[in-house]
């Protein structure tokens, strides 16, 4: 019987496994957290007194559903959380359990690893106290938790209102919501935005009740500074007026909309492309996920759709691999998937330019702020190396040069800014600039786990 | 050392707050020598930082850091135990009992290293 292992618990990858049970087929789910629901629909930690249909707001309905549907096919499957899969050699995955090392070999892989929030730096940014956005949220569905008292929002994301109205609705003070993009970036995108607008007026919305709460809610700002005594105090932004604004806070949550976990699809063979709207290397796959032989993408860990189109992508590249198997299935399913799915992503595409990417802002920070927080690597240390004779235009020359990027987070964190510094210094393209390649192990394991599992 | 996280906990007051209880057995575990309460599923780096104002000092320089993306991803919150262990704050569990260190134990103990 052909194996078939799942990574990632998310809505794509327990829409996947659904899938796969519906057609006999029973697949393993690896997950590296302890419970399912991945990021966007994580359970809370068990016994935290959390209202998560109010924190879920008009998103309650499904989290509850996904989730149930989780705990019917649970017992039917090979689910096993709390699992690492730390590298792909050939078709064997290289797993971490328990402090453990193991192996295990597929013939079909469907890789659903979610993203994770993407950050610009900005002078300050490494003091306690700043943290990502979508991390602020984890915080709080997770462990219950605040990131401070008084909390600043800042970046340019839809998810800033929203971690704003979950904040705002259990007691945190949110001090502001600062979005980089101007408010005219955001009409232009309207037509891209119109693909969902349920989606469209539920944005509105949050920002609307947090403006009747008098949260000052502000577009088109210039970061210039988190500032503290090793601590968060503030937050110094331009408005877009030109006047300066110092916020008084202890925490500031940071984010730029999510980039994708793509770091075992390339492990696993899949081929990546700059893409020019999100900015990112995304990895390549047919429009039903397939990206190599045996090899299936799918949710916001191929491309950035939000949890709908997770949902629907996970299917579709359950039914491809089906399909491929010689399965038939259900053509009218899969070709409505594949017409949800693509509305969905358009309308992220939209996001993407309402909720733009600070390019022109990341090239003009200052000299001495850090740009890699693991190594702590400053971008003047980045401009020095590049501006030597015959100084490197390619990142992972400069990593190699300045050890950006070259840290415990392998350049999950500082790898989209360095990409836009890289490129600007050298006066070229986003794509032209390269990609940090990845490598084995995605995560840090111990030497010892790794050992055990080699004897 | 224990003056060390002392003096943070007055000067400066925890980062993290709690939000909402949380339902389960009570334990007790230290941080940096001083013993704290906690409950069973709290996240060694929600405990250390409802505590106090930091996680762990950067290798390169020693200034102070309370983790990122609070998702398993930066790798910015591993912290020691007195044993020498070393776990990653945000994703795992505290256990009864456990020694948790701000500082890697080399610095923790007397010797030729100067807190930072």
């Amino acid at each position: 019987m052909t194996r078939i292992v799942i990574v990632g618990a998310g809505p794509a990858g327990i829409n996947a496994a659904e899938t796969l049970l519906a057609h006999g087929r029973q697949p393993i789910l690896l997950d590296e957290g302890r419970q399912a629901g991945g990021q966007g629909y994580r359970k809370p930690s068990p016994g935290l007194r959390l209202d998560m249909n109010a924190l879920m707001g008009s998103e309650a309905s499904k989290y509850q559903a996904l989730h149930e549907r989780f705990e019917s096919l649970r017992g039917q499957i090979d689910y096993r959380p709390g699992t690492l899969v730390w590298g792909i050699d050939g078709k064997t995955l290289h797993l971490q359990q328990d402090g453990r090392a193991t192996t295990l070999d597929y013939d079909a892989l469907v890789i659903a690893t979610g993203a994770m929030d993407r950050i610009a730096p900005m002078p300050g940014w490494t003091l306690p106290g700043v943290f990502g956005l979508g991390g602020a949220q984890v915080a709080l569905k997770d462990q219950g938790c605040f990131i401070g008292r008084r909390v600043a929002f800042l970046g340019s994301s839809p998810l800033l209102a929203l971690a704003a109205r979950q904040y705002r609705a259990l007691g945190a003070e949110v001090v502001v919501i600062a979005d980089t993009t101007p408010f005219v970036r955001k009409l232009a995108a309207l037509p891209a935005l119109l693909n969902s607008p349920r989606t469209l007026l539920r944005g509105l919305a949050y920002l609307g009740g947090a403006m009747r709460a008098g949260v000052p809610v502000l577009h088109g700002v210039t970061p210039l500074a988190v500032a503290g005594d090793g601590h968060v105090e503030s937050l110094l932004i331009r408005d877009a007026k030109g006047r300066e604004r110092r916020f008084a806070c202890d925490a500031v949550a940071l984010g730029y909309g999510l980039k994708p976990e793509t770091q075992l699809a390339e492990l696993a063979g899949a081929q990546l492309a700059y893409d020019e709207a999100f900015r990112l290397w995304l990895p390549q796959a047919d429009a039903d996920g397939r990206a190599g032989d045996g090899l299936y993408l799918a949710g916001d860990g191929m491309t950035i759709g939000g949890a709908d189109a997770a949902e629907a992508s996970g299917a579709l590249a359950a039914h491809a691999l089906l399909a491929d198997l010689g399965i038939p299935s259900d053509a009218a399913a899969v070709a409505a998937l594949r017409r949800r799915a693509s509305r969905l992503r358009a309308f992220q595409r939209g996001l993407s330019q309402a909720f733009a990417w600070p390019v022109a802002q990341i090239r003009a920070l200052p000299d001495d702020v850090t740009l890699c927080r693991c190594e702590k690597v400053s971008l003047g240390e980045i401009r020095q190396a590049m501006a030597q004779e015959l100084g490197p235009t390619e990142v992972n020359r400069v990593k190699a040069m300045t050890r950006c990027g070259m840290g415990r987070c392998q350049g999950r964190i500082c790898g989209p800014a360095l990409q836009e510094i890289v490129a600007g210094v050298g006066n070229i393209a986003g794509a032209e600039a390269g990609r940090l390649r990845m490598q084995a192990p995605i995560k840090p394991v111990a030497l010892a786990a790794a050992k055990a599992g080699a004897s | 050392m224990a003056d060390l996280a002392e003096r943070d906990a007055t000067r400066h007051r925890a980062q993290l707050v709690r939000a909402v209880a949380r339902d389960g057995r009570a334990i007790t575990l230290t941080i940096d020598g001083r013993e704290v309460a906690a409950t069973e599923d709290d996240s060694v780096l929600a405990t250390i930082l409802t505590h106090g104002p930091r996680l762990r000092h950067l290798e390169f320089g020693g200034e102070p850091r309370a983790g990122f993306c609070l998702m398993g991803a930066c790798q910015d919150c591993w912290v020691w135990t007195a044993q020498g262990e070393r776990l990653r704050a945000c994703t795992t569990p505290v256990r009864a009992g456990m020694a948790l260190l701000t500082l890697p134990p080399a610095f923790a103990a007397p010797g030729p290293f100067a807190t930072p």
